[in-house]
């Protein structure tokens, strides 16, 4: 390992905030159809309780910047922060490159849990009342618990931990596909289901996530300068005045949580939790005081450019986000590999 | 298949993750090549295609139908048994002892069936409206009920062009047929499209498939369709996700169109839509029904 300047500078934090605010800029003037910049901005202005702008868009327009674009980039920029800072707390608990917050089984556990509430017909796309959302958290919490239940047994070392993880996803996998060859009607409203989308029913999806974000966010950010320690060993760590179990659970616990809460909301996007804390590291550093809060930023900037994407590449058909992620992702984090001076890891 | 128009709508990226479909174009495969007449009339008919087990009731050889699918419980009294259309078990099905299966496409189970000598009728779904004709001609032809067949198709045909006939004219229309609350629609390519070309309506779903990358099922994006504000929606995710005019008119934005505003929401029966069998007649029904509702307001 590199040694880096451990603590995060103004000016990248600054340059952080610039790249999602770019964005958001974008991903609310853009898209399918053409509404004027000027015109975007009034009607945004016009949303704002208590205030009153004339943005001479039809009412349809009006619409869809204020109850399309608006709660979409919003949800975008909610669940890409959730999914990359996970992911990077992950990997700093967990010592392990390789690791994405589905590693537990969120992402198995939340396809279960929304093919059997598409298949028996319990989503109605309603909102808070539609129980796909639901009933996938509800799968993703349950495969979390069912992976630290196994490896519990297997001796509580990380190790069996991951390897439990693994176990329990392959086993939900096949719960879902089974449940799915059994109700074949239901194909493609499950399959599109898993390959992701950002789009909203206005503003319950942003809403349902925002406390596991703020609970995540607030996690990690508490422990920033612990998974920083923790990355030298837990006997170091221990020696240091720091308790890596404890460390451990509570990171673990709050990414979870907040990874499946984002999946719930969105589906299984892939990919962001693992390329963007990545890309990250090779820009900015290691240190986890750097890596959490830019990982929230970047994270935030890439999903709501990645939903830009998926709603105009094909316009005006759409793509679904999954593929945007890791199509897009994939060949970007490549050239960032090559670019990058610094050790991955 | 079971409500085969729209799984013949995965999109591209489910065909990749599911491995299944191997990249076929459903379109081009007819039945043509199971059209040779023969004398012997069967006596045991398994059918795994639900369209397919409409159109024997509807010619008169239901009493020859021992066993079909999961999802052919139309009309009533059909034997349903647990055997899948979608993923089709050789093994099972030949344990009814069948000498004629109707099963949708799939080229492995159709030949281990023939390879046991059963006969096998494939129904796909068809490009265009006239083919359900012919595929219920083949069903008479296959069964010994020809001439019930034909009558089938006269009344069919009859009553498909009375509610044309006297339909008013759908040309300055525009509409959006919903396969579900994603948004996934129907081109003009499709045979649901086809239906609604009959009365000349406009399918603002039919630029998201320019190319035909996606067979003719893409999903809209949201604001284009808020943008496009079709004259008449069609749901045909009543039954799969639970849509009415309510949940469409609670949708972010959606108040604000005009098929929402004027009452244009078109409530369909899922099945009926998603078949081409002889209860098609009702979904050209209620296409008629909602274009003179626009057309007296």
């Amino acid at each position: 390992m590199t040694i880096e300047p451990a603590r995060l500078r103004a000016g990248t934090l600054a340059a952080g905030f610039a790249v999602l605010l770019v964005a958001v800029v974008a991903g609310l003037g853009l898209g399918p159809v053409g509404i004027a910049p000027r015109a975007v901005l009034y009607a945004l202005v016009d949303a704002l309780p208590g205030v009153s702008a004339d943005s001479g868009l039809s009412s349809i327009h009006e619409a869809i910047v204020q109850e399309v674009r608006l709660p979409r980039v919003v949800l975008g920029l909610l669940v890409g922060a959730t999914l990359s800072v996970s992911g990077a707390a992950y990997q700093g608990a967990f010592r392990n490159p390789l690791v994405d917050p589905y590693l537990l089984g969120v992402a198995a556990g939340a396809g279960l849990g929304a093919t059997i509430a598409i298949t028996q017909n319990l989503g109605d796309g309603s909102g808070f009342t539609d129980l796909v959302p639901l009933s996938a958290f509800a799968g993703a919490l349950f495969a979390v618990a069912l992976s630290y239940g196994a490896g519990y047994i297997g001796g509580r070392s990380t190790a069996s931990l991951v390897l439990a993880g693994v176990a329990v996803a392959s086993f939900l996998t096949a719960c879902q596909t089974y449940v799915l060859q059994a109700n074949s009607d239901a194909f493609r409203e499950v399959y599109s289901w898993i390959l992701g989308r950002v789009a909203t029913s206005g503003w319950s999806e942003p809403l349902l996530l925002l406390p596991y974000f703020v609970v995540a966010v607030a996690v990690m950010l508490r422990y920033r300068r612990a998974l920083d320690i923790l990355a030298v060993g837990d006997e170091e760590a221990q020696a240091l005045g720091i308790d890596p179990r404890r460390v451990r659970i509570h990171v673990v616990v709050a990414a979870s949580l907040g990874a499946a809460a984002a999946v719930s909301v969105s589906g299984l996007i892939g990919f962001v939790g693992i390329i963007v804390p990545h890309v990250v590291r090779l820009s900015f550093g290691t240190s986890y005081r750097v890596l959490i809060p830019l990982s929230i930023l970047f994270g935030g900037a890439f999903m709501v450019l990645a939903d830009l994407a998926a709603r105009t590449l094909v316009e005006p058909a759409e793509l679904p986000i999954g593929v945007v992620t890791a199509f897009l992702g994939a060949p970007f984090f490549v050239v960032v590999l090559r670019m990058s001076r610094r050790e991955v890891w | 298949m079971i409500r085969s128009s729209r799984l013949l709508g995965l999109p591209l990226a489910v065909a990749l993750l599911a491995g299944a479909c191997g990249g076929d174009d459903p379109i081009d495969v007819t039945g043509d090549d199971e059209m040779t007449v023969d004398s012997v009339q069967p006596e045991r008919i398994v059918s795994i295609n639900p369209t397919g087990t409409e159109m024997l009731y509807a010619v008169g050889a239901g009493d020859l139908v021992v066993a079909v699918d999961e999802f052919s419980y139309y009309p009533e009294g059909t034997p349903v048994t647990d055997l899948s259309g979608w993923d089709p078990n050789i093994e099972a099905i030949l344990s009814y002892e069948p000498d004629l299966v109707v099963m949708d496409w799939n080229d492995d189970v159709r030949t281990g069936l023939e390879a046991a000598g059963v006969k096998v009728l494939v129904i796909t779904a068809p490009s265009a409206f006239d083919e359900i004709y012919t595929q219920i001609e083949m069903i008479g032809d296959a069964t010994g009920f020809d001439a019930e067949a034909l009558a089938v198709i006269d009344d069919m045909r009859a009553a498909v062009e009375g509610l044309i006939a006297d339909a008013p004219d759908g040309s300055t229309l525009t509409y959006y047929h919903e396969l579900d609350n994603t948004l996934y629609s129907v081109t003009s390519s499709t045979f649901i499209g086809a239906v609604y070309s009959l009365f000349g309506l406009t399918n603002v779903a039919d630029s998201a498939d320019a190319d035909g990358t996606t067979f003719g099922y893409p999903q809209l994006s949201d604001e284009y369709l808020l943008d496009a504000d079709p004259d008449l929606i069609f749901l045909a995710d009543t039954l799969c996700c639970a849509q009415s005019a309510e949940t469409v008119a609670a949708r972010p934005g959606w108040d604000q169109l005009r098929a929402v505003r004027d009452g244009n929401v078109v409530e369909l029966d899922d099945d009926i839509v998603s078949r081409w069998g002889p209860r098609l007649v009702d979904f050209v029904e209620a296409i008629a029904t909602a274009i003179e509702s626009v057309d007296a307001a």
